[in-house]
Parts: C-alpha cells; sequence; structure tokens
C-alpha cells in the first residue's frame, strides 16, 4: 500500500488557479523531492495534503485512507508531520514544550485527567515527556531544552521545528524548504540529518527545496512544478538535463537575456 | 402596520442611524489607518456634545458676557456647529499625541493601546463626571424645531437637517479619500504601514489628519444629537460609543462606505424592533441580530477578508 | 505528603481568618474586603485563561459572572428561603449548608454553557471582531435579565440574605467567607492544574501560532471550547458568591465597567501569569479601597495609573513568569511538585 496518494489534486483561489491535475504515489521509505520556480504551488500542495486547505477537486489518499476534508489536526493524528517555510515555533514556550505539544492527539486524557492527576494523565505526561527528551537527544538540542526557541540561532530553531515534526512519531514527513537561510556548513548538517531521520525512523520524506545541492543529493525522485503543473518528474539526472525545467527556472535559451 | 407608519419609522431610522453613522465613521477611519479600535471615540462624541453645549450657551450671553451683537439663533447654531468640530478635533488630535503616539513609537503591541484606549474612554467620562457633576444639563435650543407633516408622517427640520447633513458628509468624504493625496496616503497606511514611510509619506501627519476628521465628524454628531435630544449627561457617548462601533465592524471596519452602511443598518433593526416589541427589547433583539449577522459574515458587509499565507 | 504543603498553608489561612472573625478582630467590612479579594482572584484568573494564556480579547467576562450569580440566587432563594414570589422553601432551610457548592456549581454551568456562545464564533474569527461578540454577549445577558420580571428585571433580585441566615442557624460562623475561600482555592487549583499540563498548554500554542498548533495535532476548537466554558464557567462561580456577599444584585452591576475592571486585574498582573492574576487581584481591590475617598475621581485615577503601566512595564506585574519563576525558592513551598519543564 502506498503511503501517500494524489490523483487528479486541483485547486482554485478564487479565480486563480493554483494546482492542476496533480498525481503522486509515494511508496513507504522513499526520499521524493518537490521542486519548482517561485510560485509554483509546491507549499499549496503541502497545505492541500495536510489539511489546511480543502481541495477544489481531486483525491488525496494517505496510507490508503482518503483524507479529504479532514482538518489539519486529524491528517497529523493519522502520522503526517510538517515543517512551514516560514519558522512557526511557539516561541514563548521552552523548545522541550514545543516537543510536547504536538503528542496532543495521542495524550489519551481529556480535560478530567489533568484536574483530578489521574493514572492516565500521570502515565500519558510521562510518556510525552520521554519522547520529548529522547528526540531532543537525537537532535543535539538537549542543552536547549529550557531556552525560548525565538532566543536561539536560526539554522537551530530549523532544527527544533523538524525536532518538532518528529515527536508525532510520522510514518510521513513533509519538509518545506528546511534548507532556506543557511550557510553551506548548515546545509551539509542538514543533508546527513534528513538521511538519518529517514534511516533511522524508517519514515517517508516529502521535501521541497530550492537549494539545488539538497534535492540533488538527498532525493532520490524528483517531481517539477510549474504553475500548478507537473512539468517533469525522474531522478536528480533526468532532472539536471530536463529541458523543459531549465525552461521554467532560467528562461528560454534563445530569448534575448540568455 | 399602514404605509405611513411605516415612512415614518423609516425616516426615524434614517436619522437614529446617522448619529451611528458619523460616529462609526470616526471609529472605521482610525481603524483604517491605526488598526487600532479608539474605545474612547464615543467619549469624544460626548465630548463635542458638551463641547457645543459651553459654546453655545457661552455665545448666547448666559455667561454674563453678552455679545456686542444680538445674533439670530441659527447664525449662533453653525458657529456653535464648526468651531466644536474644530475644538473636538483638537481634543483627539490631542489624545494620539499624548497617549496613543508614545505608545507606537516604542512599537508596542497592538493590545496595550487598545487597553489604553479603554482606559482613555473611561477618564473621560469620569472626568466629565467629577469635574461638571451628576446633574444633566440641557442643550439651549438653538433651532426653530418646527414640524411639518405630510398625511400621518411628521417629521421636523432638525430631523431633515441631520439625514441631509451625514449624506453630505458621507459625499465629501468619498471624495477625500478617493481623489486626494492625503485620503490616499490613509488607504495606503491601512495595506502596509512600514513602507509607506519608506515612500516619503509623512505618516504623523496623515494620522493627526484622520484623527482630526474623526473627531470632527463626532462633533458633527453630538452637536446634532443635542439638538435634537437636548439632554447631556457625562455617560452618554459610552452606549452609543459601543454600539456606533458595532456598526461600523458589521459595515466592515476600515471601509467608510461600511461604516455608514453599519451605521443606518443599526439604526433600521432599532427603530424597526422598538416598532414590533416592546422597547425593553430593543438593544436585546438589536445585538441578538448583530451577534448573528456577525456569525454569518465576520469582516462586516463591505469588509475585505485578509487570507492567511502559511 | 511534602506535596500538600500549599493546600495545607491555604486551608491554614483561611482558619486563621475565621478565626480573627470570631475573634471580632476584623470588622464587616474587612471582611468584605477579604471576600471581594477571593471574588477577584476568581474572576482575574479565569479571564487570563482566555485572554492572557490563549490569547483572545474577551471584553464581556462580566455576563457570565451574572448568569452564574441569577442562577445561583435564584436556586437558593427558591429552594431555601420563603421568598413571596417563589413561596414556601422546597426543601429544609438547613440543608443549604451542603447544597450551596452544588448551586454554586449549577450557576458555573450555566456560565460555562453561555460560555459558548462565545467560544463557537472563536472558531472562525480573532482579535477585534472576537472582542464585538463577547461584548455583545454581555449586553445580551444584561438585556435578558432586564427583561425578566419574575427575577425582578431592571430592579434587581434580593433574598440571599435569607439564605445566610438559614445557614447562620445551624452554626455561627462566617459561612460565606468559608465558601469565598472554598471558591477561590478551588478555582486556582482547577486553572494551575489545567495550564501546567500538556492538554493545556495547548492553548498557549494557540495563542502564540493557532495554524501551527492546528497542523501539529492540537484540535484548536476542542480547545477553545474547553478554555471558554471553563473560564465562563468560573467566572459564574464568582458571581454567585458575589451575590451572597451582597444580598442584592441587578443587572447594572454586570455592565461593561465590570468586564473592564476585570481586564484592568488581568493585564495589571500578566497576560499568562497565574500568580500574577492572584497578586493583581487582591492589589487592585486593595486599590479600590484606598481610593474610594476620591468617589469619582477614583475611575480618573486608575485608568491613568492603567495607562502608565501601558507605557512603562506594559506586560504588567509578572509578564508571563509565574511567581515562582521569579522567587525560585518559592518554589520549595508553593509547587513543590512542579519539575523544570
Amino acid at each position: 500500500m502506498a503511503v501517500l496518494e494524489i490523483r487528479n489534486l486541483t485547486h482554485f483561489f478564487v479565480g486563480l488557479r493554483a494546482v492542476y491535475n496533480f498525481d503522486l504515489t509515494l511508496e513507504g521509505g522513499e526520499l521524493l523531492g518537490l521542486i519548482g520556480p517561485n510560485g509554483a504551488g509546491k507549499t499549496t500542495v503541502f497545505n492541500l495534503v495536510c489539511g489546511f486547505y480543502q481541495p477544489s477537486e481531486g483525491e488525496i489518499c494517505f496510507q490508503g485512507k482518503k483524507i479529504n476534508g479532514f482538518r489539519p489536526h486529524e491528517v497529523t493524528a493519522l502520522g503526517m508531520a510538517r515543517t512551514f517555510q516560514n519558522i512557526r515555533l511557539w516561541n514563548t514556550l521552552t523548545v522541550f514544550e514545543n516537543l510536547c505539544i504536538p503528542q496532543h492527539h495521542q495524550l489519551g486524557y481529556g480535560f478530567l485527567g489533568p484536574i483530578f492527576r489521574t493514572r492516565n494523565y500521570l502515565a500519558s505526561e510521562k510518556r510525552v515527556r520521554k519522547t520529548a527528551e529522547e528526540i531532543l537527544d537525537m537532535l543535539g538540542l538537549r542543552h536547549y531544552s529550557d531556552e525560548l526557541p525565538k532566543n536561539l540561532p536560526y539554522g537551530l530553531q530549523r532544527r527544533i521545528e523538524i525536532g518538532r515534526a518528529l515527536s508525532i512519531r510520522p510514518k510521513l514527513l513533509l519538509l518545506d524548504e528546511p534548507a532556506a537561510g543557511m550557510n553551506p556548513s548548515e546545509v551539509d548538517q542538514l543533508i546527513e540529518l534528513i538521511r538519518w531521520i529517514r534511516d533511522e525512523f524508517k519514515l517517508t520524506i516529502w521535501l521541497i527545496e530550492h537549494h539545488m545541492r539538497v534535492v540533488m543529493n538527498i532525493c532520490e525522485w524528483i517531481e517539477v512544478l510549474d504553475f500548478g503543473e507537473t512539468i517533469a518528474r525522474g531522478t536528480p539526472e533526468d532532472i539536471r538535463q530536463n529541458r523543459r525545467v531549465i525552461q521554467a527556472y532560467l528562461g528560454d535559451a534563445d530569448s534575448v537575456y540568455a | 402596520m399602514n404605509l405611513e407608519t411605516l415612512i415614518q419609522n423609516f425616516l426615524n431610522a434614517l436619522q437614529w442611524g446617522s448619529f451611528y453613522a458619523l460616529i462609526a465613521l470616526g471609529y472605521t477611519l482610525v481603524y483604517g489607518v491605526l488598526l487600532l479600535i479608539n474605545f474612547a471615540h464615543g467619549d469624544i462624541f460626548m465630548m463635542g456634545a458638551y463641547i457645543g453645549f459651553f459654546l453655545a450657551t457661552f455665545l448666547l450671553g448666559q455667561y454674563a458676557f453678552a455679545l456686542p451683537l444680538a445674533f439670530p439663533p441659527q447664525i449662533i447654531f453653525v458657529v456653535t456647529l464648526l468651531l466644536t468640530m474644530v475644538l473636538t478635533a483638537f481634543a483627539g488630535v490631542t489624545l494620539e499625541r499624548v497617549a496613543y503616539r508614545p505608545l507606537r513609537r516604542k512599537g508596542a503591541n497592538r493590545l496595550y493601546v487598545v487597553i489604553t484606549a479603554l482606559m482613555c474612554g473611561l477618564i473621560l467620562e469620569n472626568g466629565n463626571l467629577a469635574l461638571l457633576g451628576a446633574s444633566r444639563r440641557n442643550f439651549p435650543q438653538l433651532l426653530s424645531n418646527t414640524v411639518y407633516s405630510i398625511g400621518e408622517v411628521t417629521f421636523s427640520d432638525v430631523k431633515i437637517l441631520v439625514i441631509l447633513t451625514t449624506i453630505g458628509v458621507f459625499l465629501l468624504l468619498e471624495a477625500i479619500v478617493r481623489k486626494t493625496k492625503l485620503g490616499m496616503a490613509m488607504r495606503a497606511i491601512s495595506y502596509d504601514r512600514m513602507a509607506v514611510p519608506l515612500m516619503g509619506i509623512p505618516v504623523d501627519t496623515v494620522i493627526v489628519f484622520t484623527f482630526a476628521l474623526g473627531s470632527s465628524m463626532a462633533a458633527l454628531a453630538g452637536v446634532l444629537f443635542a439638538t435634537a435630544y437636548p439632554v447631556l449627561e457625562p455617560y452618554m457617548g459610552a452606549l452609543v460609543g459601543w454600539k456606533a462601533f458595532i456598526a461600523a465592524v458589521i459595515g466592515g471596519i476600515g471601509e467608510i462606505r461600511g461604516a455608514f452602511a453599519g451605521g443606518f443598518l443599526l439604526g433600521f433593526v432599532e427603530i424597526f424592533v422598538a416598532a414590533f416589541f416592546p422597547s425593553t427589547l430593543r438593544d436585546l433583539i438589536a445585538f441578538s441580530i448583530l451577534l448573528v449577522f456577525l456569525s454569518i459574515r465576520p469582516t462586516g458587509i463591505f469588509g475585505v477578508a485578509r487570507a492567511t499565507k502559511i | 505528603m511534602r506535596r500538600f504543603v500549599p493546600h495545607l498553608l491555604y486551608a491554614l489561612l483561611c482558619l486563621l481568618v475565621v478565626f480573627a472573625v470570631q475573634s471580632d478582630l476584623l470588622n464587616a467590612y474587612l471582611q468584605l474586603i477579604i471576600m471581594f479579594m477571593g471574588v477577584n482572584i476568581i474572576l482575574s484568573s479565569s479571564l487570563n485563561l482566555v485572554n492572557g494564556y490563549m490569547g483572545e480579547f474577551s471584553v464581556g467576562h462580566a455576563g457570565f459572572m451574572a448568569v452564574g450569580a441569577y442562577i445561583t440566587s435564584v436556586l437558593n432563594v427558591w429552594l431555601f428561603t420563603s421568598d413571596r414570589v417563589f413561596g414556601p422553601a422546597v426543601l429544609p432551610p438547613a440543608s443549604v449548608i451542603y447544597l450551596f457548592p452544588v448551586t454554586l456549581l449549577i450557576g458555573g454551568i450555566g456560565a460555562a454553557l453561555v460560555g459558548l456562545l462565545v467560544a463557537v464564533p472563536s472558531f472562525k474569527t480573532r482579535g477585534d471582531y472576537l472582542a464585538i461578540i463577547t461584548l455583545a454577549v454581555n449586553y445580551i445577558v444584561k438585556s435578558s435579565i432586564e427583561n425578566i420580571q419574575g427575577i425582578g428585571g431592571a430592579r434587581g433580585f434580593m433574598g440571599m440574605r435569607n439564605v445566610v441566615d438559614a445557614m447562620q442557624d445551624v452554626a455561627d460562623i462566617p459561612w460565606i467567607m468559608l465558601w469565598v475561600f472554598a471558591g477561590t482555592g478551588f478555582s486556582v487549583w482547577i486553572i494551575y492544574r489545567f495550564v501546567n499540563s500538556t492538554y493545556g498548554k495547548g492553548i498557549v500554542a494557540i495563542r502564540d501560532d493557532e495554524i501551527a498548533a492546528e497542523i501539529m495535532s492540537v484540535d484548536t476548537r476542542r480547545m477553545k471550547i474547553t478554555a471558554f466554558m471553563l473560564s465562563s464557567g468560573l467566572a459564574g462561580v464568582a458571581g454567585g458568591l458575589f451575590a451572597h456577599i451582597l444580598g442584592y444584585i441587578n443587572p447594572g452591576t454586570f455592565t461593561i465597567m465590570k468586564s473592564t475592571e476585570i481586564m484592568v486585574m488581568v493585564y495589571l498582573g500578566g497576560m499568562g501569569s497565574l500568580s500574577g492574576s492572584v497578586l493583581s487581584a487582591i492589589g487592585f481591590t486593595v486599590i479600590l479601597e484606598l481610593f474610594r475617598p476620591l468617589q469619582v475621581a477614583k475611575w480618573v485615577v486608575i485608568p491613568l495609573l492603567l495607562i502608565l503601566l501601558m507605557l512603562f512595564r506594559p506586560e504588567g506585574l509578572l509578564g508571563n513568569r509565574e511567581l515562582t519563576d521569579v522567587f525560585p525558592r518559592l518554589r520549595r513551598i508553593l509547587a513543590p511538585q512542579r519539575r523544570q519543564a
């Protein structure tokens, strides 16, 4: 069973067609890239898949289950996690708390739990803390556990965001431009990190990225989007030489500005 | 309800709604430019009424100071009106300078400015109460207040004046906002306050102008209201202010057309509800209708929904 | 056993105060102030839940207070006293001493249900728009009460003094003082436990970034309903207590002015700080009494002070930290089981 199956995904923002007939099948363990020039609709696809927008047309199936119309937290509860183009950490909660909150869907207790300190509640909190601590250790963030994210350097915040997504123990991880704003050495670390996450956690990763070094190095398969439509798909080698892709990014070879 | 009662209520609603519209205008102008709900605005309306009262009584010679000539009351009315608008505009600008600008300079969170606005309103109300006492004042009658009637429909010249003035103000303001540079600057600031000074537009001047305009409109409403309903008391601005604020939001806050639409809509709702239901239920039903309306269309009639991008 | 130190300290405080009352060390005026402090603590901390922790802008808290005040009062007067309107007591008057918390809770539940009127619109709207809805609800509640002649309408409702007398007939101790202490402790206890759980912290995530919270598995709708209902429910309890302290209530008490008072306490103490709300409620009650000689000018000076606060220390007394963050030593006494996050 494919982890993610998307068929004929189309989305309009009032009159603007943002995504058109997008198809995708993601098998378990794959590392897929989604690239395209700015405004191609890549983040919109992510937003549709994670439930933030309701698609105008098309079908999205996650692990065999149709998730059209699900609210984002329901989709996440099924095992899909994501990061954001602009970092969206909770800045008045500590790093540790940032890693606890995403486990909301598996808390297993309601309002009465914390009030009466039920056994269920105490066990859940223990489990939540344990997961958060594990993630902290795995990503080398233990030292920053009590810091507020806004006080930390940008590269660290990106790492925390990935950690936050991992605390959900997802089966599918969507990364939206994780290398944005990073310097070359941070990018190298990121490449290592993503590979390691995929192997260690045994999950599927779908990546939006502009940084070609990241894409070419880790993606096994790449989809290219332009004006909401898929214009090419293939291995990094194929894409590198694909004429339409080059045209989408750099413009026509015969144009005056070439 | 027969036709004449309908028309009577229609006229009453137009007049009643005019006051809401004029006050709502001040809310909407300031919100459009500063993204701030100036909760003190209802009390600026009250100040306008009181300043008008003191001016009118002064000019009428009730303070042992008689003007050299005995002017006809109509002239005094016009002078009072214009002078009140100017003085209240000053008051509004002072409020902005003293209370809101320091916070703006510090880049304070919008919430703190809103709280400051609430507090300023309280200070104005209770300051009035402390200084002038709880006794009500009677606005002197300056206009003849003749009542005309066509069939069973009665209306006074004051009523007509209020309605016509409001329509005139609407046209004037639409012209200012759409045709002048200052109006364009106001609209620009409502879209992106950071970029505007980078384009060489003096933001503070525009803000001062906006406050002056909004406050003078409230003053206009204040004097007209006092002319139509001559009893003044310190808390008169409070409830009217909150309702006008709701009217501004119903119409779509930030839009001038919205302030007028919302104001008249609220006026209509209140008058027609009072026509069918006991008057104690008037406010209750009006607020409930408004609540339902906002649940269906949260951005108001003319408001534009701003989508969040992630 | 160390876990219960704060609870024991609180009970000790309560006993001390009761003892002082019984020994005539505290006159009626001081007793009134202490009871108002308790009510204000409940109001301020419950509003802080929504305005501080969840970052909304609710300006109609007095409306929920009114709901609880009226429900509890009407129930008590009907059940436990002979009244001109409701006839003789339905239940033995002495039973009020253990049924009073029940009627308080029913008042709270009623207020919580009214809180839904605000919670549901909050799914789609935030900020200024939600403020109006809370304003409208406050006004609708007040207006509705004014129109129900059976409970006095705009003239108000009384009879709570007989309820208190019924309690006094059983034992001559300051009953309402005790109930206020109980109610205050209960409220602070519930809120504390709620906001320190991972579940409760979901509302802070909503404040910081609602979209991220929704996408990171927080059911924002459920959290908003929970927070609003808890907040308004506790306000209802405060209202019930308030009604029995005064012995008389009327709709004119529960206007925007009252809501503003409660907001002042929240912002004074610091949004998102429970200990801040408690301290500012106590402080504000004292300030209100200190400034009483000024009469009307009181309500010029207090807003002025708040404006100065906004200018120079907008985050309030404690910001969003707790007292135990500022004085870590206190953690040993006040929060012994609260681990470092």
